[in-house]
């Protein structure tokens, strides 16, 4: 059992911070690290695998200092994101190069059991240039997974694969959870990290904007407040009605439409055509304002 | 040294297209050595001089010392070897060793056989593979540490070889004194004897010891200093 923890952790570059007080326990089980692109993922990441030294606070690995540290790598596993290998070699002999500079006692079998683990058995002798991306990244999580690590840090592992190869990868990283290993996973797509991960902690421009189980993160983001533009044939009468169902915290009028500020976005929705009708307003376009994921974690920071 | 990583890394350098990019600066040389032939003694050792240490072993020493490590820089898979219980200048070692024993294989060998080519003597083949070898392990120490310093070593390297190695370090007074070719060239006019290099022409900047001396400094110093930047070199992309 290991423990991941980030105590205060800070990094910028020159004038730019990239990730800002960031504190969090990373436990046994499966942790998914949600941000946007640019969010400060990457370079959490870093930190975490003892490549890049926090500019203020402190990453340890059960109470040991992370950066530098190329002990912890007899305990750690890293699944890069990047698709590179080494293309002049098989996958059994990557594997085992792997194996090998860990410095296993029997790293014929070790490599074994890992390419077994992944289901890459049947394919390990052929070179790595003739695999596909799903196989390419089967193969890096043999790499990773071959000493036993008690942790795994994985990058975007789910980027570029097919339904099946992200079901595979699943419930490796469940059966991994299940033994008592400490698992993190980062992206920046929810409903990929809410599937598997029994935590979810969320960046957002290197912030640490939320964090807990994928219920509670799913609850904070459809709760927030939706913006809607509305265009319609009557906007004054439309804002007063809606203003009186109290399902809008806020309306704002302008020349051809109304911006609706809705609290409760299941009941506006029913609530808006029925309205319309009930006033005689012809509705001519409801526009829900930007849902993209950068505004779902923006919303979420600012809360705090 | 590692051999799990001198291993990974000869196969990248000897293979794919690389493998034959390697050959042709050796085949140049020996064959504008045939062409050479017929050419005057001292007008051979200079062509001799100029195409081996301006132009091959720089130039060698460049692809083989980036090509041992920037390319995995670059794409990120230097994190399989980081990512391992193992000293960073283990790393930066073998990567040197492996580095330095191709380009003295692909550049000391063809300069001993240009020089035969030439018909020039035994002795001086010798001296000037000599001074090729030593040259070309210094560039790839140079070359890997280039590699692991900046994202752009290829473009650095070519303008450090060329023009300083190539036109500065060739032709310039003062600035030749820190030239690597100076410094090999030293050797190999220490190898042959004050009288012998005089009469092929040959009087390099520094003298034998030194530029041995030199060349061991900064071999070692590339090698280890490279090792440092490797504990602390950031592994994945954007964000």
């Amino acid at each position: 059992m290991s423990e991941l923890v980030l105590a205060g952790v800070s990094r910028w570059y020159g004038n730019v911070v990239a990730v800002n007080d960031v504190t969090m326990t990373i436990g046994p089980g499966i942790t998914g690290l949600l941000g946007p692109n640019g969010a400060g993922k990457s370079t959490i990441l870093n930190m975490m695998g003892g490549f890049l030294a926090p500019s203020a606070g402190a990453v340890t690995l059960d109470g040991e200092v992370v950066f530098k540290n190329t002990d912890i790598y007899r305990r750690v596993g890293i699944v890069p994101e990047g698709e590179a290998l080494y293309d002049g070699i098989t996958g059994r002999q990557f594997v085992m190069a792997n194996a090998r500079l860990q410095r296993l006692p029997d790293p014929a079998a070790a490599t074994a059991k890992a390419l077994d683990l992944v289901d890459m058995t049947a394919p390990a002798d052929r070179g790595l240039a003739t695999y596909s991306k799903g196989m390419k990244q089967r193969v890096k999580m043999a790499t990773a997974l071959v000493h036993e690590p008690d942790v795994l840090l994985l990058d975007e592992p789910f980027n570029g694969m097919d339904p099946r190869q992200r079901l595979h990868l699943m419930d490796l990283l469940r059966a991994m959870a299940a033994a008592g290993r400490t698992v993190m996973v980062s992206s920046h797509i929810l409903e990929e990290v809410e599937q598997i991960a029994d935590t979810i902690q969320v960046l957002i421009a290197g912030r640490h904007a939320a964090s807990g189980d994928y219920r509670e993160i799913r609850r904070l983001m459809t709760e927030r407040p939706h913006q809607f533009t509305i265009r319609c044939s009557d906007p004054r009468s439309l804002a007063s009605a809606v203003i009186a169902d109290g399902s809008a915290a806020g309306v704002s009028v302008h020349e051809d439409g109304v911006d609706v500020q809705a609290i409760d976005v299941g009941r506006f929705t029913r609530l808006l055509p029925r309205v319309a009708r009930e006033h005689g307003v012809r509705l001519h376009e409801v526009t829900p304002a930007d849902e993209s994921l950068e505004s779902v974690f923006a919303y979420l920071v600012a809360r705090r | 040294m590692n051999a799990v990583v001198a291993r990974l890394t000869a196969g990248e350098l000897l293979g794919r297209r690389r493998g034959v990019v390697l050959v042709i600066l050796p085949a140049v040389m020996l064959l504008l050595a045939v062409l050479a032939r017929s050419a005057d003694e001292p007008v051979k050792v200079t062509i001799l001089t100029i195409v081996a240490f301006s132009l091959v072993v720089p130039l060698l020493g460049l692809v083989l010392g980036t090509g041992a490590i920037a390319s995995e820089i670059d794409d990120g898979s230097i994190v399989y070897l980081l990512a391992k219980p193992m000293s960073r200048y283990a790393i930066a070692t073998t990567k040197v060793v492996v580095a330095a024993a191709v380009t003295v294989a692909l550049a000391a060998v063809p300069t001993w056989a240009a020089a035969l080519v030439l018909g020039l003597s035994t002795d001086v083949a010798i001296a000037f593979a000599l001074a090729a070898a030593l040259a070309g392990i210094c560039y790839a120490a140079v070359f890997v540490l280039l590699s692991v310093a900046t994202r752009s070593a290829v473009v650095f390297g070519l303008l450090y070889a060329l023009v300083w190695e190539g036109v500065v370090g060739g032709f310039v007074p003062g600035a030749r004194v820190l030239s690597v070719q100076q410094w090999a060239l030293g050797v190999a006019e220490g190898v042959l004897g004050p009288a012998a290099a005089a009469d092929i022409g040959l009087d390099a900047a520094v003298g034998a010891t030194t530029g041995l001396l030199l060349m061991t400094g900064v071999t070692l110093g590339a090698t280890w200093y490279a090792g440092q930047l490797l504990r602390t070199l950031r592994v994945t992309g954007d964000g």
